[in-house]
């Protein structure tokens, strides 16, 4: 699984408190313990609060690479500062999104283009999330198709099916099950599937258990990436263990162990 | 029509292991045998440079017991039994090892018990004797083994030898020794993948280097169960090479004793009149359990019977033959000037 740690972002209070102090140990200790449990890329989002969103982005950006080395999403939905961010990461680096929407595709994906970055495309267009599984498939098609004529590959775009939070569309995850199988055979090699995790629990008492159950049920369709707090421990080894029950990689009694120091990652 | 690449690229790699340290490293060897460091399945040179597979012969450090070592192993070592260093001597300088695999077994309580003193003097005299790099293995008695191995782990420090079994009941002893005196180790588990990697992550939980460990998945021989070894092997090599770095390690194969075993091998012709003759025989059910091994990735091969070291060697020239880099031949002639000094 490719893990995208989402705890750099300011709609948390302590991120918000860290931006508005400038407060960079604290960036980048969330930043260096989300790899250390596994995280393979991080995310980056300023939040609303900021008064200077690119500024505050650039800041975050560099706070975060000069604790760890692993590819950078920059996370917002404002143009100016998702082009500050990825100008600002050095390595490999995510536009974090575009959607299915004709403006935001011929905005977006030239500027992933430009900085050679890879892209996470919501499944969302002129008229909103979909109900249903075939208008999901419709709209990453054409989020594929748009990505391809912008040399953007298969390898670089990661198709999100877009979930709403459980008890507000009760019938939705399943519909999400079944656009994740199809996502995985728009082509070959496939596009990555990626689903932001905390969105089917938001504000739900079992929140935790919500998001562990439905991670495990989107892996066993095909999710191979996902936007998720790495620090949840039960989260992560769950993860692991899907994995493993998955034949990702062989058993071993101390195959959690082995996962942590590993970064969480199995194979 | 352009013929489309078939080339595979892997995420993960095998560990290059290096046994024997040179004057220049601290050691006494003459060279250096690195194994491992592959990038794809064996011999598939158009895909990865790899290291070739190294081959040691089984020194016993005493008379081996007959119903170990029937007959036809035996004849070629007659002059020596007994003698484990001039038996080493003899593998190096007539028979080309590139290492020599010390079997410790008269330190077993039922065996003779020799004491932990005797096995360090045997193995500093064997050091002193030949210049290849060294493998010792200790009676398979896990409480002997937890005495006799530190003291010989210790008399060879600095020598980065390959030191063995540490199991998943007993490695805690083994591994402590190996990490302090710089040697590499051999991980034990009974034809069981699972347990093999297990061996894996606890010995590197003790700080081990992942990069000092050789995996030894036990052996069956041809006829007795040596596809569960083949396919251990190949699983495992295809995770490690799918990035477990856990399974990342290189394979030992003990191919004499578990060939011999076999009736096959060791009935002698007035039993087995329809068989062929024993002195062809059964050194050519060591040479097929051993190529079937190279095949599976094998990347240490522990063998008994000269003959079927030359039919291993042909075997790997032809399965290197056109490769670049390094090839068989580097690894298995280089040692065989056995005239290194003493």
């Amino acid at each position: 699984m490719i893990v995208i740690g989402e705890r750099i972002n300011g709609m948390f209070k302590k991120v918000r408190e860290a931006i508005q102090k400038k407060d960079a140990a604290y960036i980048q200790d969330l930043a260096a313990r989300q790899v250390k449990a596994g995280a393979t890329i991080l995310d980056i989002n300023v939040g609303t609060a900021s008064t200077d969103l690119a500024t505050d982005m650039v800041w975050l950006v560099n706070c975060a690479q000069e604790a760890v080395s692993v590819p950078l999403s920059i996370d917002c939905a404002r143009h100016e500062p998702l082009e500050a961010g990825l100008a600002a990461v050095r390595g490999k680096k995510v536009l974090n999104s575009t959607t299915g929407k004709a403006d935001d595709l011929a905005k977006l994906l030239p500027l992933a283009r430009k900085h050679c970055a890879a892209v996470i495309g919501l499944t969302i267009d002129e008229e909103g999330v979909p109900a249903t599984t075939d208008k999901r498939v419709e709209i990453a098609a054409k989020i594929m198709a748009a990505a391809m004529e912008n040399d953007i590959s298969a390898g670089d775009l990661y198709i999100d099916p877009i979930t709403l939070p459980v008890n507000v569309a009760q019938d939705q995850p399943t519909r999400v099950f079944a656009a994740i199988s199809q996502f995985r055979m728009l082509s070959d090699p496939s596009p990555h599937v990626c689903i932001g995790l905390s969105n089917i629990s938001q504000r739900l008492k079992e929140h935790q258990l919500l998001n562990r159950t439905f991670l495990i049920m989107c892996m066993a369709h095909g999710l191979d990436s996902a936007i998720l707090d790495p620090l949840d421990e039960e989260l992560m080894n769950a993860m692991v263990t899907a994995e493993l029950v998955m034949n990702k990689f062989i058993y071993a009694d101390s195959y959690l162990e082995a996962a942590q120091k590993a970064g969480g990652r199995t194979g | 029509m352009s013929i489309p690449d078939v080339r595979e690229a892997y995420t993960g790699r095998i560990n290059a292991v290096s046994i024997g340290a040179t004057k220049e490293e601290g050691g006494t060897r003459s060279r250096v045998v690195t194994i491992g460091g592959h990038t794809t399945i064996p011999f598939l040179a158009f895909e990865g440079g790899t290291n070739p597979p190294a081959i040691a012969f089984e020194v016993p450090d005493s008379a081996p017991d007959p119903a170990e070592w029937p007959e036809g192993a035996l004849e070629p070592y007659r002059d020596v039994s007994g003698n484990p260093v001039a038996w080493a001597k003899k593998c190096v300088e007539e028979y080309h090892a590139d290492l020599v695999c010390i079997r410790l077994l008269s330190t077993h309580p039922d065996r003779g018990n020799a004491p932990a003193e005797k096995a360090r003097d045997t193995v500093l005299a064997i050091r002193d004797a030949v210049k290849v790099p060294l493998v010792i293995w200790g009676s398979d008695d896990d409480p002997k083994d937890n005495q006799v191995m530190p003291m010989v782990s210790q008399a060879l420090a600095g020598e980065r030898c390959l030191l063995g079994m540490a199991s998943q009941e007993n490695y805690k002893t083994l591994t402590a020794a190996c990490l302090a005196d710089g040697h590499a180790i051999i991980g034990l588990s009974p034809l069981d993948i699972n347990i093999a990697k297990q061996v894996n992550i606890l010995i590197s939980d003790m700080g081990f280097p992942p990069e000092r460990i050789v995996m030894y998945p036990t052996t069956g021989g041809l006829g007795y169960g040596l596809e569960y070894a083949y396919s251990i092997m190949e699983r495992g090599r295809l995770a490690a090479l799918a990035a477990d770095k856990m399974m990342a390690m290189p394979v030992l194969c003990v191919v004499g004793p578990e060939s011999w075993r076999a009736k096959e091998a060791k009935a002698p012709d007035a039993e087995a009149p329809g068989w062929g003759p024993a002195m062809e025989r059964g050194p050519m059910w060591e040479a097929i359990t051993a190529v079937s091994l190279l095949q599976a990735g094998a990347d240490i091969l522990v063998l008994r019977h000269p003959k079927a070291a030359e039919v291993v060697r042909a075997t790997l020239l032809q399965l290197t033959a056109g490769s670049n880099g390094s090839s068989s031949s580097s690894s298995s002639s280089s040692s065989s000037n056995g005239g290194e000094k003493k």
